[in-house]
């Protein structure tokens, strides 16, 4: 069994494993996680199939390399994004929760603000 | 067996634990760091792949920036227990992993049956590279031979930006991003951001330069060049600026427009969209990549600094 | 000439080697947060110290020598200022509890 192989085996593991944290985890920066967990299998799935493709003096093949430099990038938008949406979602639901408590009358927990 | 492939699998089993550790183990916190190792290690298995230029990306975007972005929300989503919904039951956790294993497993048939053998463009970039005047065949990819994915990636990245800054609420609408961070201005970490960014300014500019002729590039250097800027917010030496301000917005579209200009210009004087004359094709690549840089590093560092949260007036 | 090369190269490579296996036992059983440092330093400056000076031997030019010289640096200048931050996160920690 040859390293190419070896590291295949490794970025279809990374996906499976991805996409179980996806599904399972409750928590969404733990989902954000597992879902770069499964891009960087499906990059490295790439990256070996360009290490087969090696010819011509290069040691991997230039374009899949060129499109998982592509995607390495938009990945990390991808994440800052959807991280952005969630610290504006805790923000929001915290803001909702406080003002909620704060509301005259129907909170028997609240004790002098 | 060769000592390479036994160190390959040790590799390979070292990601895939981290990997696992990363989804099973209960602490947020905990997670993260194991996701920030695992991306440093899938660093070197690209480097075992022959792929230097991925490895330097991956290295630099997917375990320095990708690690600051995550633990930076783990560090604030601390007590957000109200974000977790039930953990899911039995019955779809059980569908989950036959879902993952099936997945993985049809995978991995598929890398065993790879066809042999295989097919590759790599002659033929090679053989082109006359036409750039570069001879870092995946520089040339990027930049000649596959501009169009790079340029709209370009264009991705802006569209990001702008989702993250839509978030702002209305009192911080064009301010500035994030919390002002505060240091002991005699302290290391204050220190550290007056020493290193001489240094990390040089190193990104080197990979960028050293980008058309061996690994590096744009986008390596501006990963570097962003990195250097948030040591400075962090250190709090630096603010981060105004998003409304116009000399950011012009930095923000300065790669992409460039690249649309010469594309355009290739529409008007030569053969197609994103045609470079051979004589002048390494100039134009070599504008178009230092704009692009400034581009990248500007878009990490503020994608990374997140939504404005502080008003235009002080 | 090259043999002592060879030798030079094997013998500080495998010294540095130690010194991170040492250092990674001593983050795996040290008791606290100071200690654990005091292991991790030691296996970063003094084992990657020793892997470049194994590997200077082997470069191809000066400028090759010089960039493995200024990864230790950078890798010193890192690790001790890290290790500063988190000294001083530690202690603040335990003056608080």
């Amino acid at each position: 069994m040859s390293g190419v192989t070896v590291f295949g085996l490794c970025a279809a593991a990374a996906v499976g494993l991805g996409l179980y944290g996806l599904i399972t985890n409750p928590q969404p920066l733990r989902k954000i996680i597992a879902f770069n967990l499964l891009g960087s299998g499906v990059f490295l799935l790439f990256g070996v199939v360009g290490r087969r493709g090696a010819a011509a003096g290069m040691g991997n093949d230039p374009v899949p390399q060129a499109l998982v430099i592509t995607g390495v990038v938009v990945a990390f938008s991808a994440t800052a994004l959807a991280i952005a949406l969630l610290l504006r979602l805790f923000q929001t639901s915290a803001s909702v929760a406080r003002s909620g408590r704060a509301s005259p009358g129907d909170d028997p927990d609240q004790v002098g603000g | 067996m060769s000592i390479e492939t036994v160190i390959e699998i040790v590799l390979a089993a070292v990601v895939l634990t981290l990997g696992v550790w990363t989804i099973v183990v209960p602490e947020t916190f905990s997670a993260t760091v194991g996701f920030v190792a695992y991306g440093l290690l899938v660093a070197l298995i690209w480097v075992r792949l022959d792929a230097a230029d991925v490895a330097l990306t991956e290295a630099a975007i997917g375990g320095g920036l990708g690690g600051v972005l995550l633990l930076g929300a783990a560090a604030r989503l601390r007590d957000a227990d109200m974000m977790a919904d039930a953990r899911p039951g039995k019955l779809l956790r059980a569908g989950a992993a036959a879902l993952s294993v099936l997945t993985a497993a049809v995978l991995a048939g598929v890398v065993l049956l790879l066809p042999d053998p295989a097919p590759t463009l790599a002659p033929a970039a090679v053989a082109n590279a006359w036409a750039t005047g570069l001879s870092n065949p995946v520089t040339n990819v990027l930049m000649a031979f596959r501009a169009m994915d790079t340029m709209l990636e370009k264009v991705v990245l802006l569209l990001a930006i702008i989702g993250v800054w839509s978030l702002a609420p209305d009192s911080a609408w064009g301010g500035r991003p994030g919390p002002r961070h505060q240091a002991d201005p005699r302290g290391v970490l204050a220190f550290l951001a007056r020493l290193l960014p001489p240094v990390g300014i040089v190193i990104g500019i080197y990979i960028l330069w050293t980008g058309s002729d061996h690994p590096g590039g744009a986008f390596q250097g501006g990963a570097i060049l962003a990195s250097m800027w948030l040591l400075a917010i962090m250190a709090g030496l630096a603010d981060t600026p105004l998003v409304s301000h116009r000399s950011v917005r012009f930095i923000l579209v300065a790669g992409p427009g460039l690249f649309l200009l010469v594309g355009l210009a290739g529409l008007l004087f030569g053969a197609a969209f994103l045609s470079y004359p051979p004589a002048l094709a390494k100039p134009l690549i070599l504008g178009i990549e230092i704009a692009m840089t400034l581009t990248i590093a500007a878009t990490l560092g503020l994608l990374l600094a997140g939504a404005p949260e502080r008003s235009t007036e002080p | 000439m090259s043999l002592a090369r060879d030798v030079m190269t094997i013998a500080a490579v495998s010294a540095g080697a130690f010194f991170f296996l040492a250092g990674t036992v001593g983050l795996l059983r040290f008791p606290d947060t100071l200690t654990r440092l005091h292991a991790l330093t030691k296996a970063d400056n003094l084992g990657l110290g020793l892997v470049v000076l194994g590997l200077l031997p082997q470069a191809a030019s000066l400028r090759d020598g010089l960039k493995l010289v200024g990864i230790w640096l950078l890798g010193l200048l890192a690790g001790a200022t890290v290790s500063q931050l988190i000294a001083r996160a530690a202690r603040h920690g335990q003056l608080n509890r």
